[in-house]
């Protein structure tokens, strides 16, 4: 498929983010990887039906078309990030934890709703961490500091 | 008018927030209303109203699936805006929605350019997160200064980004790394640990496709992994050291310490630890220490509760097990208790580390009780146990195998395991297994022989390869069969039709060759001594079933034609011509089945017809290999890409006098034939009769000297005893694995047949695809960047020279002379002195472009 072979010429590590609540709804997409609508929309289906299967007793990791997929549920969210099949999957299931912690910091116990109402801010944040599918930054504090310093310029 | 619908416009927008509350209450008709207020708003002069259209717009695009590539135009407006909020929101949309087919991507150039250039920290990092996803060539040729100015900025903040974007920017445009890579450089010796963990991720990168190239760069990288305390940043370099030290060896050795330094550390974070075991693993594995040390290590993560642990650990011992098998031994019973895990995942892992301990010894015993496993699990799993026994066990043509006659009724075994979809494998397997090895062809037949009476197993369509297969080998085999009565009757059973017309055709000629041994056996054994087929069949051993008496032989013959007459009127072509034809040969020779009771005449016609018929049958049919196409040379002046056209006057030339010729000849030249089964639409888009179609084949031959492999037809005349058929069709008691099992048994007494191997060769070889221009030029770059401008040229032109062999991918280790020198001092740019060694004039396939390796590393 021409996509999957677009995919492994770029090299990024995070190909894709997802936040998709238990009914498959979207409440974050960011890509690294160039997609049509329609493909994005496909993936966006497949990597539900593979998440929202899963025990969980079973591992956090799922194999996805040539990749990888770290997922990890927070209530009724799945944060799934779609990485290269030779990543440290542990190093990314601490990622996700991260951003969900930050998340949590900004919305105050966070929940869906939150990220619904705020999506600006969550491409914001989401944006501090991670640039161009690569992980920039990992310090909590440090991420926070920069939110708070960027809400003041608006 | 217009300003005041734009003032109403303005001052009654909705806001973000509103769009998304509307959008919770009803869905698709609010989308469209809102797209055209968004339409609306967004064309209007004032930025503010503009940007909040925007980013409704962009909400939209995003979670909404509504595109909005029609806007590119008034995000380039936002983002001119002098406001931080408006340009965010621009940038934001930009990345979201730009591509490379984007046509005012020209026009943020220059915006980039000045917000790269601006003395707020903020909107420079803007940009750049805006340039590293949406960089084109362009963007990145005409930017690469201002990125460059800015990897040396004083903000740590703007310098990590600018890090992020020197990838991308490489990615599209290799001759930035003439201005960019030294201060790329520069910045891993930085002591902020984010810095440097974007640095590394750089690195990380760029090392995967090009290893080679950075080895220079080890020293540093070695500095790194002893000093930094960071869990990111330290995985990252040791997926750099995993791929340097695969193809520098000395490498290995000097970096095996620090990784077990790591690896002792009292409360190391699993992600980093495992980051470590797996680096041992796959790089590292020759580095005895560590390599112990990295198994005791895996251990503890096999025998944890957290599933993902668990799964990690078998999943690193799957790296290790091809090369040490012990460290997959060592942890068996973990594997097997993982087999009945219920994660999906973590039971695959362990089937593969299962069929890794395979071996000689223990091969019948874990088939035994993978089968048993198969049919207690899902489909899935079912054939995925089928598929790694399948594979495991023709590996290097069946080196595994020993004892033959077991492998081939546990392939007939697989048959009937109600989930079995593996039809196509095993179906190639029983044929392979016929034609390479000898001793098993009786097994074969006696298997082949209970697939096929089995009525029950025609219903399933996943089974239909191997019926056909049984079917094959039960027709090329028949002297093995001790019946062939029951085999031309189960090829002929009513149950057929359920077959498709491909496979119905093999089941006719398979017939058609038991007929013909049949036959042949009645008539020889009518002749003791005139026949030189009766003075073999008589002097080769045990008891033969030569008893076709004229009753026998008759019932055959008259069950055959009752068999194939309701098929001489089917619509598939295939199967109505070979139906006629077994008809026709059958007509021919019917009246003298009769005469042969009575009369002596060793001459008649029909008998002449059978013994030809044996005779076209009597040669042995071989494996194949498959590289034996390639290895046909093409004769000179031959053009395959050219058009058929000749062929056309060809056809008009040869339909005429064929017309006339009579029917009883087609016989005869329909035997000559390919044996392979034609494609079902070839059969019935070429009508003409077979006559024809082989003559037009003789035809090309002569016209273009091509000469196909020949088919060979398999020998016939030997008729030997065949046991009872007692394969069972019940399973033994259900037993789990235990970790008894793998101690090795003792040896079968009977001896391993012969299997004939051919020069089966490699894969072909792939071809290096085109995006590998780019990625050569990157190299090329890195390697001038980093042995100096000199060097640079000379390099370009070596490389030209060897471009068609050059592969992305790392070499083999074959680093014959890697020169030593002393550390190159990046700082003044000193030059490398030039070495002879290097210039390696390769013409053929691998090309060793020799690296130097510091001193102090070695």
């Amino acid at each position: 498929m021409s996509e999957i072979s677009f995919w492994s010429n770029l090299s990024l590590q995070i190909r894709f983010i997802l936040l998709q609540n238990r009914q498959g709804k979207t409440r974050l997409a960011k890509y690294y990887v160039p997609l049509e609508e329609s493909e994005k929309h496909k993936v966006e289906y497949e990597v539900h039906r593979l998440v929202v299967n899963r025990d969980s007793k079973f591992t956090n990791f799922v194999e996805f078309r040539t990749h990888k997929v770290i997922y990890r549920r927070y209530a009724g969210l799945f944060f799934s990030l779609c990485v290269d099949i030779t990543d440290n999957e542990l190093a990314y299931l601490e990622c996700i934890h991260l951003f969900v912690e930050i998340l949590d910091h900004f919305f105050s116990n966070v929940c869906e709703l939150d990220l619904v109402f705020n999506f600006h801010k969550v491409y914001l944040i989401l944006d501090e961490f991670i640039l161009a599918g690569e992980l920039q930054e990992t310090s909590k504090r440090a991420i926070i500091e920069r939110m708070s310093e960027l809400e003041k310029l608006e | 008018m217009a300003s005041s619908n734009s003032l109403m416009d303005s001052l009654f927008q909705r806001s973000l927030e509103d769009l998304i509350k509307g959008l919770r209450l009803g869905e698709s008709t609010f989308i469209s209303r809102s797209l055209e207020e968004i339409r609306r708003e967004i064309k209007l002069t004032d930025l503010s109203t503009k940007s909040v259209a925007l980013q409704k717009l962009s909400y939209l695009a995003a979670l909404h699936g509504v595109d909005m590539t029609w806007a590119a135009f008034h995000a380039v407006e936002v983002v001119s805006s002098s406001r931080f909020a408006h340009k965010r929101i621009g940038y934001h949309a930009i990345a979201q929605s730009f591509s490379d087919q984007t046509p005012v991507m020209l026009l943020i150039t220059n915006q980039l350019r000045k917000d790269l250039n601006s003395s707020n920290e903020h909107e420079v990092s803007l940009a750049l997160e805006c340039l590293a996803r949406i960089g084109t060539d362009d963007l990145a040729r005409d930017l690469t200064s201002e990125v460059f100015t800015l990897l040396g900025s004083s903000k740590a903040l703007v310098r990590k980004k600018a890090i992020g974007v020197v990838l991308r920017v490489f990615d599209k445009y290799p001759d930035a790394v003439k201005v960019c890579f030294k201060r790329l450089v520069e910045n891993l010796e930085s002591s902020d640990p984010q810095l440097l963990s974007a640095v590394v991720g750089v690195f990380c990168e760029l090392t995967a496709k090009d290893p080679r190239s950075y080895l220079p760069l080890a020293p540093e990288f070695y500095k790194i992994l002893v000093d930094s305390r960071n869990n990111w940043v330290l995985i990252k370099v040791l997926k750099i050291f995993a791929k340097l030290a695969s193809i520098e060896p000395r490498l290995a050795k000097k970096v095996a310490d620090p990784v077990c330094e790591h690896m002792r550390k009292q409360n190391v974070g699993k992600s980093l630890l495992f980051e470590c075991i797996r680096t041992v693993f796959s790089s590292l594995s020759n580095q005895e220490v560590a390599l112990k040390l990295a198994v005791v290590k895996i251990r503890e993560f096999l025998m944890d509760d957290d599933p993902n642990l668990k799964y990690l650990g078998l999943h690193a011992l799957s790296i290790v097990a091809p090369k040490h098998l012990w460290a997959v031994l060592e942890n068996k019973e973990a594997v097997v208790k993982a087999m009945s895990d219920e994660d999906p995942n973590v039971k695959l892992e362990a089937l593969h580390l299962l069929m890794a301990m395979v071996n000689e010894d223990n091969v019948t015993e874990i088939s035994r009780i993978l089968m048993n496993y198969a049919l207690k699990s899902d489909p899935l799993f079912c054939n995925e146990i089928i598929g790694s026994i399948l594979v495991a066990c023709s590996r290097d043509s069946y080196e595994i195998i020993v004892d033959f006659d077991w492998y081939v009724s546990l392939l007939g075994e697989m048959a009937r395991v109600p989930h079995c979809q593996r039809g196509k494998e095993i179906e190639h397997q029983l044929i392979d297994i016929g034609t390479r090895v000898k001793d098993a062809k009786l097994e074969l037949v006696r298997v082949s022989r209970a697939l096929l009476i089995d009525p029950a197993l025609l219903g399933n369509q996943f089974l239909h390869p191997i019926l056909s297969a049984a079917a094959w080998a039960s027709g090329e085999y028949v002297e093995f069969s001790k019946s062939p009565y029951e085999i031309a009757e189960a090829l002929l059973q009513p149950r057929t039709c359920l077959l498709p017309d491909s496979i119905r055709a093999i089941y006719i000629y398979s017939a058609f060759k038991v007929l013909v041994f049949s036959l042949g056996a009645y008539f020889s054994s009518q002749e003791p001594t005139s026949s030189p087929l009766a003075q073999e069949s008589t002097s080769s051993g045990p008891s033969m079933v030569n008893g076709f008496t004229y009753n026998s032989i008759s019932s055959l013959v008259n069950m055959i034609e009752l068999g194939l007459c309701s098929l001489s009127g089917t619509i598939d072509v295939e199967v109505q011509e070979r139906a006629k034809n077994v008809l026709g040969f059958i007509g021919m020779i019917k009246h003298e089945i009769a005469e042969k009771a009575t009369s002596q005449n060793s001459e008649t016609e029909a008998h002449r017809a059978i013994a030809f018929m044996e005779d076209v049958f009597s040669e042995e049919l071989g494996p194949v290999s498959s590289t034996a196409q390639e290895k046909v040379p093409l004769p000179e002046g031959l053009d395959l890409n050219e058009n058929l056209e000749g062929l056309q006057e060809i056809c008009r030339e040869v339909l005429e006098p064929m017309a006339e010729s009579d029917y009883s000849s087609d016989k005869v030249s329909f035997s000559v034939a390919k044996l392979r089964i034609r494609d079902q639409e070839e059969a019935s888009s070429s009508l003409p009769p077979p006559l024809e179609s082989s003559s037009l084949l003789a035809e090309h031959r002569k016209r273009h000297g091509l000469y196909y492999l020949s088919s060979q037809k398999s020998d016939d005349h030997n008729d030997r005893d065949g046991n009872d058929n007692n394969t069972s069709n019940e399973y033994p008691p259900a037993n789990e694995i235990s970790v008894d099992s793998f101690k090795p048994k003792k040896k079968i007494s009977k001896p391993r047949p012969v299997v004939v191997k051919l020069d089966e060769g490699d894969e072909p070889k792939r071809k290096p695809d085109a995006s590998s221009s780019n990625d050569e030029s990157l190299s090329r770059a890195i390697q001038t960047a980093l042995m100096g401008k000199g060097k640079g040229k000379e390099k370009e032109k070596e490389k030209e020279r060897v471009k068609e062999n050059h592969e992305m991918n790392v070499d083999t280790e074959n680093i014959e002379q890697s020169s030593r020198r002393e550390k190159k001092n990046k700082k003044n740019g000193e030059r490398s002195g030039k070495r002879s060694s290097r210039r390696q004039r390769g013409k053929e396939a691998s090309v060793t472009k020799p690296v130097e390796v510091p001193d102090l590393l070695l």
